[in-house]
């Protein structure tokens, strides 16, 4: 799928380029978007009204907006709602975006205001995580030290599991995370933002972006390790 | 704060500390401070000389980065060809109303 081979045509007729890309399978434009050094020629090309780089900008992020969006509100089709309500925002604010922060940062953070504003769920009041370790207490002896440690798996776990297998295995272990945990995994460790972009889509304090993030981890190892190996079953 | 005052205490003190360096079951609380850089010099310094004779807690660290990469390689889900459509529209009336 040559990029630069559509754009000519893009702007005088716009081709069927949502509708099109529906089955490729895999990742159709993750590895040809890299996150910052793309911006500024999707930007572009966005603003030109090049219907391409729109889709390619909603097949990337649109998973994660969604699953982002309804860690603030109460129903998929609340989320779907909001989802798209973030996409005319962007539309709408293209002109005025400064590039003060990625396109990414950006665009999640339109999503995150616009699902605190519809969500129901209280925002504040929530403690900073829920309590619990990132490793059942039962698994080190009085003097803290392992009895049960953790068993060898990484090698396997490709060789053992596909990589949709695997993909999905995260994905239902991050929608299992409590939701503020679930925000900033999702954003940080999926999506790949600096700490610092979490705290800022978040609007929350960067050691409390690191105990989210760390308790959110460490659940997922954990969902990792139940199924690959070793651990309480 | 006599406690401190006298030096053959402190000795003791510090011994004590010593042989309490980080616990297995700590490191693993600190996981996520040392990946994202976040500890002081010296918590470091405690957690990779823990680390250095601890092979859990180097397989544990292990365990958590590859959580963590595997967690960047999910790909992104398709859209249902409902959400396809909506989002088609929307675009094309914010088209045509630039």
């Amino acid at each position: 799928m040559s990029r630069a081979g559509r754009k000519a045509g893009a702007k005088a007729r716009p081709a069927l380029a949502l509708s099109g890309v529906d089955g490729a399978g895999g990742d159709p434009v993750g590895g040809t978007l890299p996150p910052m050094d793309a911006d500024a020629s999707l930007l572009r090309r966005l603003r030109d009204g090049d219907e391409q780089a729109f889709a390619a900008l909603v097949e990337r992020y649109h998973s994660s907006m969604l699953r982002l969006a309804l860690s603030f509100v109460p129903s998929r089709a609340v989320a779907e709602e909001v989802v798209q309500d973030t996409w005319l925002g962007v539309l709408h604010g293209l002109d005025g975006f400064e590039g003060r922060s990625s396109l990414r940062t950006w665009l999640f953070t339109i999503l995150v205001n616009r699902a605190r504003t519809t969500g129901v769920r209280e925002a504040r009041s929530v403690p900073v995580a829920d309590a619990g370790p990132a490793v059942d207490a039962s698994r080190f002896g009085p003097s803290g030290a392992w009895v049960l440690p953790p068993e060898h798996w990484i090698e396997e776990a490709e060789n053992r599991i596909d990589a949709v297998k695997l993909s999905e295995l995260i994905r239902v272990g991050l929608d299992g995370l409590p939701a503020r945990q679930r925000e900033v995994v999702l954003l940080r460790d999926v999506e790949g933002l600096s700490g610092a972009e979490v705290c800022d889509v978040l609007a929350i304090s960067e050691a409390n972006q690191r105990v989210l993030l760390h308790r959110g981890r460490s659940k997922l190892r954990q969902v990792l390790e139940s199924e690959l190996g070793g651990g309480p079953r | 704060m006599s406690f401190l005052s006298g030096v053959p205490r402190f000795r003791f003190l510090r011994f004590r500390f010593r042989s309490h360096e980080l616990v297995c079951q700590k490191v693993v609380e600190l996981v996520t401070d040392y990946l994202e850089g976040a500890l002081s010099p010296a918590d470091r310094r405690r957690f990779e000389t823990h680390l250095a004779d601890c092979p859990h807690c180097t397989e544990y660290l292990a365990q958590m980065r590859e959580t963590i990469r595997l967690a960047g390689r999910i790909a992104p889900e398709d859209l249902t060809p409902s959400m396809r459509t909506d989002l088609t529209d929307l675009y094309r009336r914010w088209r045509a109303e630039g």
